[in-house]
Protein backbone atom coordinates (compact mmCIF):
# COMPACT_ATOMS: atom_id res chain seq x y z
CA UNK A 1 0.00 0.00 0.00
CA UNK A 2 1.69 3.38 -0.92
CA UNK A 3 -1.08 5.57 -1.71
CA UNK A 4 -2.49 6.97 1.55
CA UNK A 5 -5.24 9.52 2.15
CA UNK A 6 -4.19 12.00 4.88
CA UNK A 7 -7.10 12.58 7.27
CA UNK A 8 -8.31 16.11 7.35
CA UNK A 9 -6.57 18.65 9.10
CA UNK A 10 -5.12 22.32 9.83
CA UNK A 11 -4.22 25.06 7.42
CA UNK A 12 -0.92 25.00 7.48
CA UNK A 13 -0.95 21.22 6.54
CA UNK A 14 0.38 20.10 3.29
CA UNK A 15 -2.04 18.95 0.52
CA UNK A 16 -0.29 16.43 -2.17
CA UNK A 17 -1.95 15.75 -5.66
CA UNK A 18 -1.47 13.50 -8.30
CA UNK A 19 1.09 13.98 -11.03
CA UNK A 20 0.44 14.71 -14.12
CA UNK A 21 2.44 14.92 -17.18
CA UNK A 22 2.87 18.76 -18.49
CA UNK A 23 4.25 20.47 -21.28
CA UNK A 24 7.82 21.85 -20.59
CA UNK A 25 10.64 22.80 -22.11
CA UNK A 26 12.75 20.72 -19.43
CA UNK A 27 11.35 18.28 -16.31
CA UNK A 28 12.79 17.52 -13.01
CA UNK A 29 11.68 14.84 -11.14
CA UNK A 30 12.68 14.09 -7.39
CA UNK A 31 11.17 11.18 -5.56
CA UNK A 32 12.57 9.01 -2.20
CA UNK A 33 11.61 5.34 -2.12
CA UNK A 34 7.90 4.74 -3.45
CA UNK A 35 7.89 7.76 -5.08
CA UNK A 36 9.75 5.99 -7.74
CA UNK A 37 6.17 4.58 -8.60
CA UNK A 38 4.56 7.94 -9.34
CA UNK A 39 7.21 8.52 -11.86
CA UNK A 40 6.64 5.13 -13.61
CA UNK A 41 3.18 6.38 -13.97
CA UNK A 42 3.57 9.94 -15.31
CA UNK A 43 6.30 9.35 -17.41
CA UNK A 44 6.06 9.31 -21.21
CA UNK A 45 8.85 9.29 -23.74
CA UNK A 46 8.77 12.81 -24.98
CA UNK A 47 8.89 14.13 -21.40
CA UNK A 48 12.08 11.59 -20.78
CA UNK A 49 13.90 12.60 -23.52
CA UNK A 50 13.74 16.22 -21.64
CA UNK A 51 13.87 15.00 -17.95
CA UNK A 52 16.57 14.95 -14.97
CA UNK A 53 15.44 12.20 -12.05
CA UNK A 54 16.71 12.71 -8.72
CA UNK A 55 16.23 9.43 -6.88
CA UNK A 56 16.95 8.15 -3.34
CA UNK A 57 15.84 4.56 -3.06
CA UNK A 58 15.94 4.11 0.92
CA UNK A 59 16.23 0.57 0.26
CA UNK A 60 13.46 0.28 -2.90
CA UNK A 61 14.81 -1.64 -5.73
CA UNK A 62 13.04 1.03 -8.49
CA UNK A 63 16.36 2.29 -9.80
CA UNK A 64 16.40 -0.38 -12.51
CA UNK A 65 12.66 0.61 -13.77
CA UNK A 66 13.32 4.15 -13.61
CA UNK A 67 16.67 3.83 -15.45
CA UNK A 68 14.88 1.77 -18.23
CA UNK A 69 12.55 4.89 -18.77
CA UNK A 70 15.94 6.33 -20.58
CA UNK A 71 15.65 10.15 -18.74
CA UNK A 72 17.92 12.33 -20.02
CA UNK A 73 19.95 12.45 -16.95
CA UNK A 74 19.61 10.19 -14.05
CA UNK A 75 21.00 10.46 -10.66
CA UNK A 76 20.40 7.95 -7.21
CA UNK A 77 21.72 9.03 -4.06
CA UNK A 78 22.07 7.71 -0.82
CA UNK A 79 20.07 9.99 0.97
CA UNK A 80 18.58 13.34 0.80
CA UNK A 81 21.48 15.30 2.63
CA UNK A 82 23.97 14.04 0.23
CA UNK A 83 21.55 14.89 -2.74
CA UNK A 84 21.20 18.30 -1.87
CA UNK A 85 23.56 20.55 -3.39
CA UNK A 86 23.19 18.61 -6.99
CA UNK A 87 18.92 19.72 -5.87
CA UNK A 88 19.91 23.11 -5.21
CA UNK A 89 22.00 23.34 -8.29
CA UNK A 90 19.35 21.89 -10.63
CA UNK A 91 16.70 24.51 -9.54
CA UNK A 92 19.47 27.32 -9.65
CA UNK A 93 20.33 26.42 -13.40
CA UNK A 94 16.71 26.00 -13.85
CA UNK A 95 15.37 27.85 -17.18
CA UNK A 96 12.01 29.30 -18.11
CA UNK A 97 9.45 26.39 -18.39
CA UNK A 98 11.35 23.84 -16.03
CA UNK A 99 8.32 21.68 -14.83
CA UNK A 100 8.98 19.63 -11.19
CA UNK A 101 7.92 16.85 -10.15
CA UNK A 102 8.29 15.87 -6.19
CA UNK A 103 7.26 12.59 -4.98
CA UNK A 104 7.97 9.83 -2.35
CA UNK A 105 7.90 10.88 1.62
CA UNK A 106 6.51 14.21 3.19
CA UNK A 107 10.30 14.74 4.00
CA UNK A 108 11.32 14.73 0.20
CA UNK A 109 8.68 16.87 -0.62
CA UNK A 110 9.12 19.82 1.58
CA UNK A 111 12.78 20.04 1.28
CA UNK A 112 13.28 19.72 -2.07
CA UNK A 113 9.98 22.76 -2.52
CA UNK A 114 11.76 24.72 0.09
CA UNK A 115 15.26 24.28 -2.36
CA UNK A 116 12.62 25.39 -5.57
CA UNK A 117 10.94 27.87 -3.64
CA UNK A 118 14.08 29.37 -2.43
CA UNK A 119 15.76 28.99 -5.73
CA UNK A 120 12.36 31.11 -7.39
CA UNK A 121 10.61 28.16 -9.18
CA UNK A 122 7.18 29.61 -9.58
CA UNK A 123 4.78 27.41 -7.66
CA UNK A 124 2.33 26.96 -10.22
CA UNK A 125 5.73 25.01 -12.06
CA UNK A 126 5.52 22.51 -9.10
CA UNK A 127 3.60 19.65 -8.05
CA UNK A 128 3.72 17.14 -5.35
CA UNK A 129 2.51 13.26 -4.80
CA UNK A 130 2.57 12.12 -1.68
CA UNK A 131 4.16 8.00 -1.81
CA UNK A 132 5.27 4.74 0.59
CA UNK A 133 5.82 5.99 4.45
CA UNK A 134 3.88 8.25 6.36
CA UNK A 135 6.82 9.22 8.49
CA UNK A 136 7.19 13.02 9.06
CA UNK A 137 10.46 14.97 9.25
CA UNK A 138 9.69 16.90 12.67
CA UNK A 139 11.34 19.88 14.10
CA UNK A 140 11.68 19.56 17.85
CA UNK A 141 10.86 23.27 19.42
CA UNK A 142 12.86 23.37 22.60
CA UNK A 143 16.08 22.32 20.89
CA UNK A 144 15.37 22.79 17.15
CA UNK A 145 16.87 19.70 15.79
CA UNK A 146 14.95 17.88 13.27
CA UNK A 147 14.51 14.09 13.66
CA UNK A 148 13.73 12.32 10.00
CA UNK A 149 11.70 9.61 9.28
CA UNK A 150 9.02 9.59 12.48
CA UNK A 151 6.33 7.25 12.23
CA UNK A 152 5.14 7.43 16.31
CA UNK A 153 3.65 9.39 17.92
CA UNK A 154 5.15 10.71 20.68
CA UNK A 155 8.69 10.15 19.67
CA UNK A 156 11.95 10.69 21.37
CA UNK A 157 14.05 13.78 20.10
CA UNK A 158 16.92 12.27 18.42
CA UNK A 159 19.06 15.34 19.84
CA UNK A 160 18.05 16.39 23.04
CA UNK A 161 16.05 13.31 24.26
CA UNK A 162 12.72 14.70 25.05
CA UNK A 163 9.76 12.90 24.91
CA UNK A 164 7.78 14.69 21.89
CA UNK A 165 4.14 14.90 20.54
CA UNK A 166 3.16 14.81 17.00
CA UNK A 167 1.64 18.55 15.70
CA UNK A 168 0.06 19.01 12.52
CA UNK A 169 1.66 22.18 12.31
CA UNK A 170 4.08 22.50 9.48
CA UNK A 171 6.40 24.81 8.84
CA UNK A 172 7.46 25.00 4.82
CA UNK A 173 10.59 26.96 5.74
CA UNK A 174 11.57 24.52 7.74
CA UNK A 175 9.75 21.66 5.92
CA UNK A 176 8.83 20.13 9.07
CA UNK A 177 6.34 19.03 11.92
CA UNK A 178 6.30 20.64 15.11
CA UNK A 179 7.10 18.61 17.72
CA UNK A 180 6.73 19.77 21.52
CA UNK A 181 7.14 17.90 24.67
CA UNK A 182 4.52 15.29 25.72
CA UNK A 183 5.12 14.83 29.66
CA UNK A 184 6.40 18.45 30.80
CA UNK A 185 3.13 18.77 32.79
CA UNK A 186 3.92 15.14 34.17
CA UNK A 187 7.47 14.13 34.09
CA UNK A 188 7.93 10.52 33.14
CA UNK A 189 4.29 9.87 31.86
CA UNK A 190 4.44 8.90 28.73
CA UNK A 191 1.99 7.48 26.82
CA UNK A 192 2.70 4.07 24.77
CA UNK A 193 3.91 5.28 21.40
CA UNK A 194 1.59 4.72 18.54
CA UNK A 195 1.68 5.06 14.57
CA UNK A 196 0.95 8.64 13.80
CA UNK A 197 -2.45 8.08 11.91
CA UNK A 198 -3.30 5.13 14.00
CA UNK B 1 2.03 62.04 35.07
CA UNK B 2 5.15 60.72 35.88
CA UNK B 3 5.24 56.62 36.38
CA UNK B 4 7.11 54.95 39.02
CA UNK B 5 8.73 52.38 37.41
CA UNK B 6 8.94 48.72 39.41
CA UNK B 7 12.06 46.87 39.99
CA UNK B 8 10.68 42.90 39.68
CA UNK B 9 11.34 40.08 38.11
CA UNK B 10 8.82 37.66 35.48
CA UNK B 11 10.99 34.49 36.36
CA UNK B 12 12.28 32.69 39.43
CA UNK B 13 11.00 34.58 42.62
CA UNK B 14 8.38 36.65 40.55
CA UNK B 15 8.49 39.66 42.31
CA UNK B 16 6.29 41.34 39.85
CA UNK B 17 3.14 43.59 41.47
CA UNK B 18 0.48 45.44 40.07
CA UNK B 19 -0.30 48.62 42.06
CA UNK B 20 -3.34 49.84 42.63
CA UNK B 21 -3.33 52.25 39.91
CA UNK B 22 -2.11 49.46 37.46
CA UNK B 23 -4.69 46.97 38.69
CA UNK B 24 -7.72 49.53 37.86
CA UNK B 25 -6.49 50.27 34.13
CA UNK B 26 -5.76 46.66 33.61
CA UNK B 27 -8.12 45.69 30.72
CA UNK B 28 -10.54 42.86 31.97
CA UNK B 29 -11.18 41.69 28.52
CA UNK B 30 -15.03 40.31 28.66
CA UNK B 31 -17.64 42.85 27.82
CA UNK B 32 -20.39 40.64 28.81
CA UNK B 33 -20.32 37.47 31.09
CA UNK B 34 -20.17 34.78 28.68
CA UNK B 35 -16.56 34.65 25.91
CA UNK B 36 -16.71 33.51 22.04
CA UNK B 37 -14.54 34.58 19.55
CA UNK B 38 -15.03 37.06 17.23
CA UNK B 39 -13.75 40.01 15.26
CA UNK B 40 -13.67 42.35 18.10
CA UNK B 41 -11.61 45.45 16.23
CA UNK B 42 -12.23 49.00 17.02
CA UNK B 43 -10.30 51.97 15.95
CA UNK B 44 -7.46 52.96 18.21
CA UNK B 45 -7.78 56.41 19.20
CA UNK B 46 -7.15 56.49 21.92
CA UNK B 47 -9.03 56.35 25.06
CA UNK B 48 -10.25 57.45 28.62
CA UNK B 49 -7.70 59.54 30.27
CA UNK B 50 -4.91 57.08 32.32
CA UNK B 51 -6.31 53.95 29.88
CA UNK B 52 -3.74 51.48 28.40
CA UNK B 53 -5.77 52.48 25.28
CA UNK B 54 -4.86 56.62 25.82
CA UNK B 55 -1.97 56.54 24.00
CA UNK B 56 -0.45 54.41 21.32
CA UNK B 57 2.09 52.90 22.94
CA UNK B 58 1.24 52.08 26.64
CA UNK B 59 3.90 52.59 29.04
CA UNK B 60 3.17 51.45 32.28
CA UNK B 61 5.19 51.06 35.96
CA UNK B 62 6.74 47.48 34.50
CA UNK B 63 8.59 49.38 31.83
CA UNK B 64 12.14 48.59 32.92
CA UNK B 65 11.69 45.22 33.95
CA UNK B 66 10.01 43.96 31.35
CA UNK B 67 13.02 44.95 29.03
CA UNK B 68 15.40 43.98 31.10
CA UNK B 69 13.30 40.45 31.11
CA UNK B 70 13.73 40.73 27.26
CA UNK B 71 16.74 41.02 27.18
CA UNK B 72 17.72 38.21 28.78
CA UNK B 73 15.21 35.96 26.97
CA UNK B 74 17.31 37.24 23.55
CA UNK B 75 20.42 36.16 25.04
CA UNK B 76 19.42 32.92 26.04
CA UNK B 77 18.02 32.55 22.06
CA UNK B 78 18.93 34.80 20.11
CA UNK B 79 16.01 33.14 17.60
CA UNK B 80 13.55 35.38 19.23
CA UNK B 81 14.17 38.58 16.97
CA UNK B 82 14.31 37.59 13.44
CA UNK B 83 14.04 40.03 10.49
CA UNK B 84 13.94 38.14 6.88
CA UNK B 85 16.14 40.48 4.44
CA UNK B 86 13.12 42.18 2.19
CA UNK B 87 11.72 43.48 5.99
CA UNK B 88 14.53 46.03 7.28
CA UNK B 89 12.72 48.91 5.59
CA UNK B 90 10.21 47.77 7.92
CA UNK B 91 11.68 47.75 10.72
CA UNK B 92 12.84 51.45 10.03
CA UNK B 93 9.39 52.25 9.34
CA UNK B 94 8.55 50.76 13.01
CA UNK B 95 11.32 52.40 14.72
CA UNK B 96 10.14 55.72 13.25
CA UNK B 97 6.68 54.98 14.84
CA UNK B 98 7.51 53.80 17.86
CA UNK B 99 10.05 56.99 18.78
CA UNK B 100 7.43 59.63 16.87
CA UNK B 101 4.60 58.13 18.82
CA UNK B 102 6.39 57.76 22.31
CA UNK B 103 7.90 61.41 22.02
CA UNK B 104 4.94 62.51 21.63
CA UNK B 105 2.90 60.92 24.23
CA UNK B 106 5.45 61.05 27.08
CA UNK B 107 7.39 63.86 26.52
CA UNK B 108 8.85 63.76 29.53
CA UNK B 109 10.40 60.29 29.22
CA UNK B 110 11.21 59.94 25.59
CA UNK B 111 12.94 62.82 23.41
CA UNK B 112 13.28 62.40 19.16
CA UNK B 113 15.06 64.91 17.76
CA UNK B 114 15.55 64.58 13.86
CA UNK B 115 18.24 66.93 11.63
CA UNK B 116 17.05 65.74 8.03
CA UNK B 117 18.20 61.75 8.90
CA UNK B 118 20.22 62.51 11.62
CA UNK B 119 18.31 61.58 14.28
CA UNK B 120 19.21 61.71 18.52
CA UNK B 121 16.56 59.20 20.78
CA UNK B 122 16.89 59.80 24.12
CA UNK B 123 14.97 57.34 26.46
CA UNK B 124 15.43 58.05 29.96
CA UNK B 125 13.53 55.24 31.78
CA UNK B 126 16.73 53.23 30.06
CA UNK B 127 19.33 55.49 30.18
CA UNK B 128 19.78 55.67 26.57
CA UNK B 129 20.90 58.54 24.29
CA UNK B 130 21.91 57.75 20.67
CA UNK B 131 22.48 59.74 17.97
CA UNK B 132 22.50 57.60 14.35
CA UNK B 133 21.17 58.38 10.94
CA UNK B 134 18.11 57.16 10.05
CA UNK B 135 17.95 54.27 7.30
CA UNK B 136 21.50 53.50 7.66
CA UNK B 137 21.71 50.16 9.86
CA UNK B 138 25.48 50.46 10.44
CA UNK B 139 24.69 53.62 12.89
CA UNK B 140 22.83 51.37 15.27
CA UNK B 141 24.39 48.49 17.62
CA UNK B 142 20.97 46.24 16.23
CA UNK B 143 18.99 46.37 13.12
CA UNK B 144 16.04 48.73 13.44
CA UNK B 145 13.05 46.69 14.47
CA UNK B 146 15.44 44.91 17.06
CA UNK B 147 16.72 48.46 18.52
CA UNK B 148 13.40 49.68 18.69
CA UNK B 149 11.75 46.54 20.10
CA UNK B 150 14.07 46.07 22.85
CA UNK B 151 12.80 49.47 23.83
CA UNK B 152 9.17 48.81 23.85
CA UNK B 153 6.60 46.64 26.07
CA UNK B 154 5.17 43.88 24.22
CA UNK B 155 5.69 41.69 21.20
CA UNK B 156 5.84 42.60 17.69
CA UNK B 157 5.18 41.03 14.55
CA UNK B 158 5.91 42.55 11.11
CA UNK B 159 3.62 41.72 8.37
CA UNK B 160 4.20 42.02 5.07
CA UNK B 161 1.20 42.38 3.00
CA UNK B 162 1.59 40.54 -0.76
CA UNK B 163 -0.99 38.08 -2.58
CA UNK B 164 -3.92 39.31 -0.61
CA UNK B 165 -2.56 37.61 2.15
CA UNK B 166 -0.60 38.70 5.22
CA UNK B 167 3.10 36.71 5.55
CA UNK B 168 4.64 36.92 9.30
CA UNK B 169 8.23 38.00 7.94
CA UNK B 170 9.66 39.36 10.99
CA UNK B 171 9.33 39.72 14.79
CA UNK B 172 10.74 39.89 18.85
CA UNK B 173 8.56 37.43 20.32
CA UNK B 174 9.74 37.24 23.95
CA UNK B 175 6.71 37.16 26.13
CA UNK B 176 4.15 34.97 24.11
CA UNK B 177 1.43 32.82 24.72
CA UNK B 178 2.76 29.72 23.96
CA UNK B 179 3.83 30.63 19.89
CA UNK B 180 7.40 30.02 17.97
CA UNK B 181 8.32 32.98 15.83
CA UNK B 182 11.37 30.87 14.62
CA UNK B 183 8.56 27.98 13.48
CA UNK B 184 5.31 30.27 12.10
CA UNK B 185 8.03 32.62 10.54
CA UNK B 186 7.68 32.95 6.70
CA UNK B 187 4.17 31.64 7.35
CA UNK B 188 0.85 33.49 5.71
CA UNK B 189 -2.27 34.24 8.13
CA UNK B 190 -4.09 31.30 7.91
CA UNK B 191 -0.84 29.34 8.96
CA UNK B 192 0.15 30.39 11.59
CA UNK B 193 -3.47 30.40 12.42
CA UNK B 194 -3.84 27.14 11.94
CA UNK B 195 -3.70 25.56 15.14
CA UNK B 196 -6.96 28.02 16.86
CA UNK B 197 -9.24 25.81 17.18
CA UNK B 198 -13.09 26.85 16.44
CA UNK B 199 -12.50 30.38 14.87
CA UNK B 200 -11.42 29.03 11.05
CA UNK B 201 -15.28 27.10 11.12
CA UNK B 202 -16.57 30.43 12.17
CA UNK B 203 -14.85 32.46 9.03
CA UNK B 204 -13.13 34.68 11.93
CA UNK B 205 -9.95 34.68 10.48
CA UNK B 206 -11.05 35.20 7.01
CA UNK B 207 -12.64 38.37 7.89
CA UNK B 208 -10.07 39.53 9.99
CA UNK B 209 -7.71 39.12 7.33
CA UNK B 210 -10.10 41.19 4.74
CA UNK B 211 -10.29 44.10 7.83
CA UNK B 212 -6.38 44.03 8.41
CA UNK B 213 -5.04 44.48 4.72
CA UNK B 214 -7.55 47.36 4.70
CA UNK B 215 -5.67 49.21 7.48
CA UNK B 216 -4.65 52.56 5.90
CA UNK B 217 -2.01 54.52 7.51
CA UNK B 218 -2.81 56.71 10.22
CA UNK B 219 -5.88 54.68 11.16
CA UNK B 220 -4.68 51.59 13.39
CA UNK B 221 -6.87 49.61 15.01
CA UNK B 222 -7.08 47.33 18.41
CA UNK B 223 -8.57 44.04 20.04
CA UNK B 224 -8.42 41.92 22.91
CA UNK B 225 -7.61 38.49 23.37
CA UNK B 226 -6.42 36.93 26.82
CA UNK B 227 -5.74 33.26 28.53
CA UNK B 228 -4.65 32.03 31.40
CA UNK B 229 -0.88 31.73 33.03
CA UNK B 230 0.32 30.28 36.30
CA UNK B 231 3.19 32.65 37.54
CA UNK B 232 3.72 36.00 36.22
CA UNK B 233 5.46 34.50 33.85
CA UNK B 234 5.77 36.43 30.56
CA UNK B 235 8.12 33.71 28.38
CA UNK B 236 5.45 31.47 27.60
CA UNK B 237 7.05 30.21 24.97
CA UNK B 238 7.15 26.35 23.60
CA UNK B 239 10.92 26.95 23.23
CA UNK B 240 10.47 26.91 27.08
CA UNK B 241 7.90 25.07 27.85
CA UNK B 242 9.35 21.88 29.15
CA UNK B 243 10.79 23.96 31.72
CA UNK B 244 7.62 26.21 32.37
CA UNK B 245 4.93 23.71 31.77
CA UNK B 246 5.40 22.02 35.54
CA UNK B 247 4.09 25.04 37.24
CA UNK B 248 0.67 24.83 36.11
CA UNK B 249 0.92 21.75 38.63
CA UNK B 250 1.59 24.08 41.16
CA UNK B 251 -1.48 25.69 41.97
CA UNK B 252 -3.49 24.82 45.22
CA UNK B 253 -6.59 26.48 46.53
CA UNK B 254 -4.06 28.38 48.71
CA UNK B 255 -1.68 29.98 46.62
CA UNK B 256 -4.62 30.57 43.19
CA UNK B 257 -5.43 33.56 44.05
CA UNK B 258 -1.63 34.64 44.07
CA UNK B 259 -0.84 32.40 41.36
CA UNK B 260 -2.75 32.41 38.35
CA UNK B 261 -2.84 35.12 36.24
CA UNK B 262 -4.97 36.04 33.53
CA UNK B 263 -3.08 36.97 30.73
CA UNK B 264 -4.46 40.04 28.55
CA UNK B 265 -3.38 40.65 25.28
CA UNK B 266 -3.82 44.42 23.82
CA UNK B 267 -3.14 43.61 19.87
CA UNK B 268 -3.22 46.60 17.46
CA UNK B 269 -2.50 47.04 14.07
CA UNK B 270 -0.75 50.16 12.35
CA UNK B 271 -0.16 50.23 8.44
CA UNK B 272 3.87 51.53 7.72
CA UNK B 273 4.32 53.97 5.18
CA UNK B 274 7.45 52.94 3.24
CA UNK B 275 7.24 49.18 3.02
CA UNK B 276 3.15 48.94 3.31
CA UNK B 277 4.03 46.16 6.38
CA UNK B 278 1.39 46.00 8.86
CA UNK B 279 2.98 45.77 12.26
CA UNK B 280 0.65 43.88 14.59
CA UNK B 281 2.25 44.60 18.28
CA UNK B 282 0.52 42.13 21.04
CA UNK B 283 1.41 43.54 24.26
CA UNK B 284 0.76 41.12 27.34
CA UNK B 285 -0.77 42.38 30.58
CA UNK B 286 -0.72 40.18 33.37
CA UNK B 287 -3.09 40.49 36.49
CA UNK B 288 -3.59 37.88 40.11
CA UNK B 289 -6.73 36.28 40.26
CA UNK B 290 -6.28 38.01 43.62
CA UNK B 291 -6.08 41.56 42.43
CA UNK B 292 -8.87 41.00 39.84
CA UNK B 293 -10.97 40.12 42.58
CA UNK B 294 -11.05 43.20 44.00
CA UNK B 295 -13.20 44.28 41.34
CA UNK B 296 -16.65 43.63 42.06
CA UNK B 297 -17.69 42.98 38.90
CA UNK B 298 -15.07 41.48 37.46
CA UNK B 299 -15.08 38.97 40.32
CA UNK B 300 -19.05 38.28 39.08
CA UNK B 301 -17.57 38.18 35.36
CA UNK B 302 -14.84 35.60 35.38
CA UNK B 303 -16.55 33.14 37.39
CA UNK B 304 -18.91 33.27 34.83
CA UNK B 305 -17.09 33.18 31.81
CA UNK B 306 -14.67 30.57 32.96
CA UNK B 307 -17.70 28.07 34.17
CA UNK B 308 -19.18 28.63 30.33
CA UNK B 309 -16.12 28.32 28.41
CA UNK B 310 -16.76 25.59 25.49
CA UNK B 311 -14.00 22.61 26.37
CA UNK B 312 -12.25 23.59 23.09
CA UNK B 313 -11.16 26.78 24.30
CA UNK B 314 -10.33 26.23 27.67
CA UNK B 315 -8.45 22.89 25.97
CA UNK B 316 -6.35 24.99 23.69
CA UNK B 317 -5.80 28.09 26.30
CA UNK B 318 -4.09 25.24 28.43
CA UNK B 319 -6.09 25.57 31.34
CA UNK B 320 -8.25 22.69 31.15
CA UNK B 321 -6.96 20.54 34.26
CA UNK B 322 -6.59 23.81 36.08
CA UNK B 323 -10.65 24.44 35.44
CA UNK B 324 -12.22 23.09 38.44
CA UNK B 325 -9.95 25.18 41.26
CA UNK B 326 -10.85 28.09 39.48
CA UNK B 327 -13.93 27.60 39.36
CA UNK B 328 -13.82 26.63 43.61
CA UNK B 329 -11.74 29.89 44.14
CA UNK B 330 -14.53 32.32 41.33
CA UNK B 331 -17.30 31.24 42.65
CA UNK B 332 -17.02 33.10 46.33
CA UNK B 333 -16.62 36.29 44.36
CA UNK B 334 -20.21 35.61 42.32
CA UNK B 335 -23.30 36.72 44.17
CA UNK B 336 -25.74 36.38 41.29
CA UNK B 337 -26.35 40.26 40.60
CA UNK B 338 -26.11 41.40 37.60
CA UNK B 339 -23.24 43.06 35.67
CA UNK B 340 -23.05 46.38 33.81
CA UNK B 341 -22.28 46.34 29.89
CA UNK B 342 -18.40 46.93 28.89
CA UNK B 343 -14.97 46.08 30.32
CA UNK B 344 -14.53 49.09 32.86
CA UNK B 345 -14.66 48.05 36.57
CA UNK B 346 -17.42 50.50 37.15
CA UNK B 347 -16.06 51.06 40.91
CA UNK B 348 -18.77 53.83 41.72
CA UNK B 349 -21.42 52.12 40.09
CA UNK B 350 -20.99 48.46 40.47
CA UNK B 351 -22.48 47.33 43.93
CA UNK B 352 -20.01 45.46 46.11
CA UNK B 353 -20.18 41.96 46.88
CA UNK B 354 -22.76 40.19 48.97
CA UNK B 355 -21.31 38.21 51.93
Amino acid sequence: MTKFTFPESIRSRPVYGTLEARKGAAHLLIADAHGAEAILDVATPEMMAKAHIIYIPKGEAFEGKLRALKPAQFYAGPSYEAAESRIQKAFEDAKMGLQVYLTGTEGLMGQAQHAAMQAGIPHTAIQTEHRGSVARRMQCVHCKGITEDVETDPFVCAHCGLNLFVRDHYSRRLAAYQGVCIDAEDPGNVPEAKGIYE
Amino acid sequence: MTIQFNDETFRDDYSFRNSDWAIKRFPFPFHEDSYMYSVNMEQHRGGPEGSIYENRFDVDEHYVSEMRDRAMVLADDPLRCQSMPHMTLAGWDLLELIMVSKSEDYPDLFELHRDGNNWRWVNKPLGIDDSFVFLDETTLPYGPMEYITRQAQGDFCVLDQRDDNLWMDAGMVTTQADWSLDFDIGMNFFEWHAPVPLAHEKGIFVRALKFLLNIQQGAPARRLNWTMTVNPLLDTSPENYHKWGIQKTTLSPENIGSKQHLRVELQTFFRLPRSNALVFPIRCYLCSFQDLMTVPKWGRRLHRVIRDLPEELATYKGFIDNRPMMLDYLSSFDDGQATSDGIWPDLESEPPLKA
